[in-house]
């Protein structure tokens, strides 16, 4: 265990220099995350004439200032390194080390959280001023968000390794990403409060994993929910995370059998 | 060591017309073609061996060699690489081994070469002291000091390609696999290259299968060949016996001090290229001394040069005869 921590820590400090080499990738994508911003713009200008669902223009405010927030600090691209990996061959040069790729993803993605807490600084400052009282009260609530944030990140980098795993067995695995993204974007909260959803779509969509990758950290960091339901969320996200999890380990050890390894 | 027994390797290939009724018809009938890329071939190497791997484009030789390293199932047939089945890829069985390819790279594109080192320290659990101790090793017999600072991207591919050596071999494996580590480097390069590898193997022990398309690789690094063409082994065994089995002939250059007509050169072989005052003659191996002797004693010899035909040549001799043996 000592050795493997050891050798993690030292996959995430070359992986951290990777990341500040390529801040510019970074920034730009920070900046192409707007959506929560325009939604904020959309959904307030409805709430101004009457507040829908119990959310009003402050409330709506506060909920897509944290959605940024959440979704700039959870969002993993694991799955477009590795289709690209596997479809040119590149991957053989992971292969040929004694460590499994997906520890090695892990630790590529994991550096970059330092660089996205920087890069956040002005939106977390924004959010103190503007959001200010609509934060959560509860210190437990507040122990309990980097974790369901963390297990945001895990579930869809998680989904995305089972997704890119399956890229040894079909060409066109990644396709299954544009899927998962719809998905993503109208039933994890992202485009909408999941609050504004009829109540039995509620019911239904709270068994899907997405739920708890946009809707739980918010909820958490906004106190819309209480402490006990944020541990049932993290009990839900270790959930998904163990059985994408599992389910990637099976599917890509089964495309090793028949992965070619492109290219000379 | 390295134990290949009746391997194989098939794979599926999807074949079709270009065009685009072609594609839209792929749409829902695909025809694929088997291709036997490697068919039912046996080697052994022993601890410390250098051998060369040849064949032509396509023959099979990096298949091969991602089959021994582990990155490739085979079809059938087995393959024992330091007691270990490759496929398995246990983790003692990847760090014993390296596969270094002249056209893939593991170094970190927008990072300096000592970020891949230090990598690799993490991966293969290298004590702090045993790394810098190799590393430094590394650096003076590979000349990389000026350079593993720079971000790779910066390399010329010389410089990349011994930043890529010396990354391969930080943890010191005992099997070296190398596909094309010369191609496209310049000659003080090439010849870095190769006396690294050469020095690397009689130091360490390590037993070394090269791919090459470069004779001169060949000639100076591998005591042994292994020819394959069309996945199929054709030959197995010295490089001086792959010359005498397909040339037995020796080619002979003659220099004169003065003009010689075609007509005095008759009686001495056949005669393969002449000029005023040069010829090259062809003559069987045991008949040399003989030549010479006459040469010297009916021509105004300058120089003579008694050698083997050329190994590129050899080699066409050898892929042909494969070639009308599978016709």
């Amino acid at each position: 265990m000592k050795r493997f921590g050891s050798m993690f820590a030292g996959l995430l400090r070359v992986a951290f220099a990777e990341a500040v080499a390529y801040r510019g990738e970074f920034i730009v994508w920070f900046l192409a995350t707007n959506m929560p911003l325009v939604m904020w713009l959309l959904w307030s200008t409805v709430a101004e004439e009457a507040p829908i669902g119990g959310f009003g223009p402050a409330e709506i405010a506060a909920y897509f200032i944290v959605t940024l927030i959440v979704r700039l600090l959870s969002g993993a691209w694991v799955v477009w390194q590795m289709t690209e990996e596997i479809r040119s061959g590149t991957m053989g040069q992971r292969l040929l080390r004694p460590l499994h790729p997906f520890v090695n993803y892990c630790a590529e993605n994991l550096a970059a959280f330092p660089l996205r807490l920087v890069v956040l600084t002005p939106v977390f400052i924004f959010a103190a001023a503007y959001v200010g009282g609509g934060f959560t009260s509860s210190w437990a609530q507040w122990a309990l968000a980097p974790l369901v944030i963390l297990g945001a990140w895990a579930i869809g980098f998680t989904a995305q390794l089972l997704i890119g795993a399956l890229a040894m067995h079909w060409q066109s695995a990644v396709s299954l990403m544009d899927f998962w993204l719809g998905l993503y974007f109208v039933f994890s909260g992202y485009l909408m409060p999941l609050a504004l959803f009829p109540a039995g779509l509620r019911e239904a969509i709270a068994w899907l994993p997405f739920p708890y990758m946009i809707s739980l950290p918010v909820q958490t960091l906004l106190g819309q929910i209480d402490t006990a339901a944020t541990l049932r969320g993290l009990l839900v996200q270790s959930a998904y995370i163990g059985g994408f999890l599992l389910s990637a380990l099976l599917v890509f050890r089964a495309g090793l059998r028949r992965y070619q390894v492109f290219g000379g | 060591m390295i134990s290949v027994s009746h391997l194989t390797k098939h794979y599926q290939v999807h074949k079709r017309q270009p065009g685009i009724a072609q594609a839209l018809r792929s749409l829902w009938k695909r025809q694929y073609e088997s291709v036997r890329a490697v068919d039912d071939i046996s080697f052994s190497i022993a601890p410390g061996e250098r051998v060369g791997f040849l064949g032509p484009n396509g023959a099979g030789k990096t298949t091969t060699l991602k089959m021994l390293s582990g990155l490739l199932h085979p079809t059938s047939g087995e393959v024992s690489v330091l007691g270990h089945v490759p496929a398995l890829r246990s983790r003692e069985f990847l760090s014993s081994i390296m596969l270094v390819t002249g056209q893939k790279q593991q170094l970190i594109w927008d990072l300096p070469p000592a970020e891949t080192f230090e990598l690799n320290r993490a991966i293969y659990g290298l004590d702090r002291a045993v790394f810098k101790r190799t590393l430094d090793e590394l650096v003076l017999a590979l000349r990389i000091d000026d350079v593993m600072f720079k971000p790779t991207r910066q390399l010329s591919l010389g410089e990349r390609m011994t930043c890529e050596l010396a990354a391969a071999l930080l943890h010191r494996p005992r099997v070296l696999f190398l596909d094309e580590p010369t191609i496209g480097l310049d000659v003080t390069m090439q010849g870095v290259v190769r006396g690294f590898i050469k020095r690397y193997n009689e130091e360490t022990g390590a037993s070394v299968l090269l791919t090459s398309h470069d004779m001169d690789d060949v000639a100076a690094l591998c005591p042994r060949i292994i020819v394959i063409d069309h996945g199929r082994l054709i030959f197995d065994g010295t490089l001086s016996g792959l010359v005498e089995q397909q040339r037995p002939e020796k080619r002979v250059t003659l220099r004169f001090g003065e003009d010689v007509v075609a007509a005095r050169l008759q009686g001495l072989g056949r005669v393969v290229d002449q000029a005023a005052r040069s010829a090259v003659i062809q003559v069987p191996a045991g008949e040399l001394r003989g030549v010479v002797q006459k040469a010297f004693a009916e021509l105004p010899i300058v120089d003579l040069l008694a050698e083997n035909a050329p190994l590129e040549e050899v080699l066409a001799e050898l892929f042909a005869k494969s070639r009308e043996a599978r016709a």
